[in-house]
This record gives C-alpha cells, structure tokens and sequence, in this order.
C-alpha cells in the first residue's frame, strides 16, 4: 500500500466506526474538494452507498456553480440532501455582504449559527426530493448527534490538534486544553445524552493527498478550481464576498498536483484565498471553539 | 524544455512511490521538543511562506525573545503558557518521504495527549535535555512508547550548547537511558548530540561537536524503517458491521473490516470467533476499484460468504488453519490507566477491543508499576492515574481476543468508565473460564460436522420459517409444559415445522447412563447434551420449543456456548425470575397460557423467525 492507500483504508475505518457506534449521524458536504473526498469515501464506506444524510449549510453567498454541482451530484448519486440556512439573518440582512456586520460576525451568523440550529432541529431544513427534483421542506427535524466533517490538520493550527472524535457540549463548544484520549484506532464513542459529536476522517489528509486522491479516483470536482483562460482559479471554495481566486495557471488536476508538490503553492498555506483568517489573530479559532468546522 | 518536462515526470513518477512515516516527539517538558522541531522545520524549508518572519514579528511586538518553539503553539493560549497543551500534527516532507509530526505534549497533566500523539506512530524522537538528564517523563515517555507499540526509537540529547558542547553529560544521559530502556523492549536505534538553537546536528552536522560522526537528526529519521509485516501471517479481521442496503436492489450481505494482520481471498475457508462457525468467502466487495480476488492487511475490505451464518460486530474472522485467536471470559493485561477516579478491583467497565465491546470487571490486581521508576509493588487494590497494572480481568460474556505480542491490533484495548475511555491495555495471557474445555469440543464439533448440500437458507426458504430455539422456564407448577404444547400447536397448524421437547425426555434417554449419579453431580453434562440435541434439531432448520425448571445464567451460559447465541429465545413463566437468569420475556398472565402464546408468536414474528400469515 502507498501513503494515499493508507490514508483511505484508515478514513474508511473511521468512517464505518461512526456508523456503526452513532445513530442520527450526519455528513457535511460543502461542496468543497475536501467535503467531496470525504462523500466519496463514504461511498466506499458503504460499498456504494450513502446510509446517511448529507448536509449543506447554504449562506446564500456561495458561488452559483456551486449549487449547480451539488444538485448534479445528489441526483447521480442518489444522495439524502438537507440544506439548512440562517434565514433570519438573511432576511435582516445582517450580513457582511450587506455591510451590516464585519466578516467574522457573518461567518458566525450564516455558518456557525446556521449549523447548529440545523443539526439540533430547531432550524429549518429543506430536503432533496428525487421524485419532483426540489428541495422540499422536512417536516421531521430530529436532532442530529454527530456529523462527519471533512477538516485537515494541515489547514491550521487548531485543526491540528483535533482528534478523530471530538464531543462538542450542547453549547456546541469545544474544550480544547481538555480532549479524551484515542489509544490506537479506539475512538471516544460513548457519550453523555446532549453530546454532539464531530468526527474527522480527514485529519490526516494534506492538500496535495486530496488532490493527488481526486485524480486517482477520477472524483468530479466544480469548474471553479481550474483556470479556464483568465490565469485565475479558486484553491479554495467558500463565499464569494469573502473568497478570492488565486493566480494560478493550472487548468486541470495534473496541473494542479504539480503546483503543490513543486510549484508556486508548494510553501503558501491553502487558506490564504479566506479573509475571515486575517480579521484578527486567531480569528479562525475564534470561530471554531464555538462550533465554525 | 523537453528535458524540464523529462524531469518533471520523473519526479512525479517517484512520488507515486512515496512512503509517509509517523513520528511522535516527546520528553520531559522543557527540554526542548518544540524547538528541536521547529529548528527542522526551518531548516529543511519546510515552513509555510511567511510563518516565520509573522512569528519573529508578533514576538518583536510584544517584546519577547523569538524562540523556535513558538512556531509549533500555533494557539493563542499556548503561547501565553509556554507549553504544548495538545499532540498537533505536522506534516512535513524530506527529499527522501513525508512524515506526519506529532508534537507531543511533555507536561504530566497532558500524558493522555502524548499517549493519543504516539498511539499513531510508527517510531518516536526521545528529547533529554544534555544538562537536566533523564527526568521523570523521560522515563514515562519511553515506557508508554513501548506499551503503545513502539519499538525503535531515535534519541536526541538536547541543549548541547549549555554544556560547552562537551561530551560528558551526553554519555552521561547516554548511559542513563540506555540502562533504563534495557528493562523492557524498546531500542534506541541512535543518540543524537544536539543544540536545536543553535542548528547543530539537526540538518547540519556539527562543526562544534568534532567528536561525534554519526547522523543528523533528518538522516536518522529518512534512515528509519518502518515495520512492515508478511502477508503470510494469519488473518485477522475484526467485524466492524454487516450491511444490507437495500436501496436500489442491492441485495448484498456484506460483512465489514479492516484487515489487522494476514490476507483475505475469494474461495478462503473461514472461521468465525468466539462461534467458531465456517463458512467460505464468496465476493470481495468495494467501491470504484476492478473486481478483487484478494486483500491483504491495512485494507478496509467488505465480503459477502457462501453460507450466511450469524455473525456480529466484534467477532474475529480468521482463515481455517490459521492459528485461532483464543477465546474466553478471562484474561490477564498490563493497563496504563489515566483516569480521574483510580481502577478498583471489584469495578466494573467497558471494555473495547477490536470492534467489540464488553462489559468486564477488575478481578485482580496482581501488580502496580510506577512508570516513572517502574518500581513494582503488589498488594495493592487500585490503580491511579499514570500508573500501570498487571490486573486480570472478567468479561461478562466470551470474546474473541489475541496476544498483544503476536496480534498488536486484535490485543489491545481501552477500559471506559462513565463515557471516558479511562485506560488502555495490552493482553499478556489469555486465562481458562469454566467453558474453555466445552468451547474447544464445540470448535471441534463444527470441525468435524458433516453437511451435505442443503444449506440453511434453503431449508429456511422451503420451511418459510428461520430456526429457533424458544426456552420456557420458570417455577413449578406455572403451566410451562402446557404453555410449551400449545404453542408447538399452534405453530403446527400454521405449518411450521416446530418440535417441543422436554427436559425430562433426554435426561431419561440420551442421558440415562448419567442418572447413576445424583442429577446435581452430572448437571452440566446433562445440559451439555441437551444443548448438542438442540443443535440438531436448529441445524434441521426447526423451531424447537423447551421447558425447563427455573434454568440458570449458568445452564444458559452452557447453552449459549453449544447453540448460536442468537438463536435462542429465553421465557420466564411466573411473576417473579427467581434465578439469576437475564431472560428475554417474562409472562405473567396467570392461567391465560392463550395469551402467552399470542405474546410469543409476536415476539417470533418480531424477530423475523416466523412472518405474519
């Protein structure tokens, strides 16, 4: 086995271990490459198959090819879609876009606050139905206890101290200084009621495995990755207010894979295209030890 | 160009080959872990653009000398602390291989940080400080790299440059450690003279440290090997879930794992542990990839068999032939506990160990190790936090399990206590419990069963019913004998296929050489027997009903170990159970056996066994 076999059969473990220990499980897909790797991972998973629902938090400010792809891809697959938003906030309008609030408030209104009133129910959530082909509202919100997230170590510094499993209080926050131990591939499963739970099969992932992983399985990916002619691609998907393309004349995943091992991007961190990073020192932890993934 | 595009492929080619190893840094806190590491980092150029000129910034302004270490406390909290609080992951790539760097903390309040940072590596680089020497986490350190797995390890002797370079204190530690790891199996492949501040022998060899001519600390690490074992060795999988998505038509029952040692082929006859049942793979099954004909370890692997028989999360499956994980109830470990309250002998806990999970509690403490020391004492009734026991330990029911030496992956566990996983554990021995002897006839048994070419799910086609074995007990005189007629009855008349048999009718046939002796002298034996009575009529693909006197955890237990567990439906007639059997029903219903019956039949419908007409 080479080092992107490794990764994937340990993914896969973890995968299959939420799966068997956590019921009301959830995955977040972002659309994103990474989120994608990880939906396509569960596919082999479950030989297949997806025992689960898929969940998307829409801000209303992602790119348009964005929601084109995830429709596309939910139809192929066949795949339980939930999108969840802050409605209330979008229709106050109390968004950065708006220029209400500043970036960090925003991402905290229209992602963090958005997720939890999702995954607890309180929100509301719409439903891919693949008979008419709409999103249709869910009637039924149980809460969800755990979600499937497809963070990497590598992106930041907080992210590298996640584990596999880690339990959000019912606040959603995250005790960072004070996280369980995972002896070998035994993970925290047990849970007090009221837990939720995050878990990572990514952790170990870089940027470049997830690349090099999308061209050894031949994954679909949104357009807005490649340079189509104009010297800019996005490395990294999120709002479009908030997130910028990169120079880059890469047009496809060779040339992508060759950027990162050799070229320009092989020392410059993924997320430099994200300006709610820069706000502030820390700004990224902020928002994650209150629930941001 | 044609020539940059020449080596352009080359490379890419090469790096299809690339192998990534684990390592976790530890050592006493202070002595320097972070720095060793942030100076490779900077050294190799493997910093993200910028970070360090951000680091020497953010220092500069707030008046702090800059220090290597703060590149690696990414955190706001950390740096105010001045410690590593968590094992942060560092991915870091040599021209030789990448490396995940795991950045373990070196605080005691934190060991159960370290043992999550080394619980994934392949090997560990020991940081001792060349003027402080070997400290107590040194000592603990490397005694849990070894419980956790590890096996060789690369010492660094840190902090040279407040020596003067000289070479006393470095043999000085080198003579320290090299006699305490000498206690337990962990080898030091090299010890490395070093000043992480000042560059040397880092990626630069020394030009102040003449004496020493060995390797840097990035050749010792691209000079690592890791462990890679045969595909020869015996197959070990343990069920991580069966599936049956019938979504779409999907009509697949596929059981699930990871491979922990050996190698999986379509046509392999396997065994199944604790059951001991056969049966032969018939499809390996995963997504995306050419049809697989066989799978070796590391893969997380799905099959589908050629008989469908029982099995669950947490069972092994092994290769016929291969040697058997044992099995039992009883086992002796060495824990490295970590929890806030001490292990007590008499507590009771979760155990998990591949993909099962058990109940089990603390039998015996035989001995206490002080980690920091490895002092030993015995006598003693608990285990607190940061010590290590030899404890022996009583599951509540049988589980498939192997030595830790032998099967790493199949012989560790953690302990978990009230939702936390408390402590983890490597099993030393595997101890008799009362049904070993009757265990390995039962294996023999399935060995040696002759089948012909109706399989059980033919039989359960043309009965239209799936084989169980329905047990009523209770108090005399509650109408079990009445309730068990009536119910066969029934079951007759909707065309079942359904025997009742009675206690009482074997003990005065099959068993009638045992009643020379008192019944109580042979009592075992006679269930046994029972038991393997019932098997024939279950592998008949029959519902057998049975009524016997107040039947024990004990009596059932014996069952369980002859018939397959999930076959068997326990029924307790009367008010109250008074034997210590955990059943699965109880009726009350006084004379009204019409309405027990109707219970049982849902009950049966409920499981599947009989459909509803």
């Amino acid at each position: 086995m080479d080092y992107l076999d490794e990764l994937e059969n340990f993914s896969i473990y973890i995968i299959r271990e939420a799966y068997a220990n956590i019921k009301n499980l959830g995955m977040l897909w972002s659309m994103g490459k990474d989120s994608t790797v990880l939906l396509w991972l569960a596919r082999k998973a479950f030989v297949g198959h997806v025992p689960f629902p898929l969940i998307h938090i829409d801000t209303h400010f992602k790119i348009p090819e964005m929601i084109q792809y995830r429709d596309r891809l939910v139809r192929e697959m066949k795949l339980n879609m939930l999108v969840g938003a802050n409605e209330d906030a979008l229709a106050a309008k109390t968004t950065f876009p708006d220029g209400a609030v500043d970036r960090i408030t925003c991402c905290s209104l229209l992602k963090t606050q958005a997720l939890t009133a999702t995954l607890n129910g309180t929100g509301r959530r719409l439903r891919y139905d693949h008979d008419t082909n709409l999103y249709e509202d869910e009637p039924a919100r149980d809460p969800f206890n755990a979600v499937i997230v497809g963070i990497r170590a590598d992106e930041e510094g907080s992210r590298s101290k996640e584990r596999y499993f880690s339990a959000r209080d019912q606040q959603s926050e995250w005790g960072i200084a004070d996280q369980p131990p995972e002896f070998w591939n035994q993970f925290k499963t047990d849970f007090a009621p009221g837990t939720s739970i995050r878990i990572h099969p990514l952790l170990d992932w870089t940027e470049l495995n997830i690349w090099e992983y999308i061209k050894r399985e031949n994954i679909p990916t949104v357009s807005l990755y490649y340079n189509h002619g104009d010297g800019k691609r996005y490395r990294s998907l999120g709002c479009y207010p908030c997130t910028f393309p990169v120079e880059s004349p890469a047009r496809n995943v060779d040339e992508i894979i060759a950027e990162l091992r050799v070229g320009k991007f092989a020392n410059i961190a993924e997320r430099s295209g994200r300006a709610q990073d820069k706000d502030d020192e820390g700004g990224l932890e902020t928002l994650r030890r209150q629930g941001y993934m | 160009v044609k020539k940059n595009q020449s080596d352009k492929k080359a490379k890419m080619t090469h790096e299809k080959t690339r192998q990534r190893v684990n390592v976790v840094f530890v050592g006493h806190v202070d002595h320097g872990k972070s720095t060793v590491l942030g100076r490779l980092l900077v050294d190799t150029n493997s910093l993200p653009k910028g970070k360090l000129e951000q680091v020497q910034e953010r220092c500069k302004r707030s008046g702090k000398p800059f220090e290597y270490a703060y590149l690696i406390d990414a955190l706001k909290d950390e740096q105010s602390q001045n410690i590593t609080i968590d094992s942060a992951r560092i991915f870091f790539r040599s021209q030789k291989r990448d490396y995940i760097i795991i950045d373990a903390p070196g605080h005691i309040e934190f060991l159960k940080n370290m043992v999550t940072g080394a619980s994934h590596a392949d090997t560990a680089i020991m940081v001792i400080d060349a003027q402080a020497g070997v400290e107590e986490n040194t000592r603990r350190h490397g005694y849990l790299l070894w419980m956790l797995g590890i096996r060789k390890i690369i010492v660094v002797i840190n902090k040279l440059d407040l020596t003067g370079f000289n070479r006393k204190n470095f043999d000085h530690v080198v003579k320290d450690f090299s006699g305490f790891i000498k206690n337990f199996g962990i080898e030091a492949l090299c010890y490395i003279p070093v000043s992480a501040r000042e560059g040397d022998n880092v990626v630069q060899h020394s030009t102040n440290i003449p004496w020493y001519d060995g390797m840097t600390i990035l050749e010792a690490l691209d000079s690592f090997v890791a462990l890679k074992h045969s595909e020869d060795r015996p197959l070990r999988l343990p069920v991580q879930d069966i599936y049956k998505f019938s979504a779409y038509g999907d009509d697949r029952r596929i059981v699930a794992g990871t491979l922990s040692s050996g190698k999986i082929c379509v046509g392999d006859e396997l065994a199944i542990y604790p059951s001991g049942k056969r049966t032969r793979v018939k499809t390996l099954e995963a997504f995306n990839t050419p049809a697989l004909n066989c799978v070796a370890e590391g893969r997380s692997i799905g099959f589908t068999m050629t008989e469908q028989i029982y099995i669950q999360r947490g069972n092994i499956v092994t290769r016929v032939g291969d040697t058997p994980p044992n099995v039992s109830t009883r086992l002796r470990a060495s824990i490295f506990w970590l929890g806030k309250e001490p292990l007590k002998v008499g507590n009771s806990y979760s155990l998990k160990l591949g993909c099962t999970k058990e109940r089990v509690k603390a039998e015996a403490i035989n001995l206490v190790i002080n980690t920091s020391d490895l002092s030993q004492q015995d006598g003693k009734d608990v285990i607190r936090a940061r010590e290590v026991g030899d404890v022996t330990l009583r599951l509540a029911h049988p589980i498939a399990f192997d030595l830790a030496d032998n099967f790493p992956m199949t012989g560790r566990f953690v302990l978990i206590d009230d939702y936390e996983i408390c402590g983890g554990g490597i099993v030393l021995e595997a101890l008799q419990d009362d049904a070993t002897e009757l265990r390995d006839e039962v294996y023999l048994r399935n060995e040696k069963w002759i089948k012909g070419t109706v399989t059980p799910e033919q039989r359960a086609e043309t009965f239209n019913q799936r084989p169980a074995l329905i047990i009523i007990t209770g108090k005399k005189g509650m109408g079990r004998k009445r309730l068990a007629a009536l119910l066969e009855r029934q079951l007759f008349e909707d065309r079942k296929v359904v025997y009742y048999l009675g206690i009482g009718t074997v003990l005065y046939g099959v068993n009638a050489d045992l009643k020379k002796a008192p019944l109580h002298d042979n009592w075992q034996e006679n269930v046994r027997r029972f038991g393997e009575i019932c098997e024939l009529f279950l592998d008949a693909g029959m519902i057998l009903i049975v009524t016997a006197v107040e039947l024990t955890q004990a009596d059932l237990s014996i069952l369980k170990t002859v018939v397959d567990t999930e076959k068997i439906t326990t029924i307790w007639l009367g008010k109250k159970v008074t034997t210590d059997l955990e059943c699965d029903m109880r009726l009350d219903n006084g004379d009204h056996l019409e309405e027990d019956a109707i219970m049982i039949r849902a009950s049966l419908q409920k499981q599947g066994i009989i459909y509803s007409p």
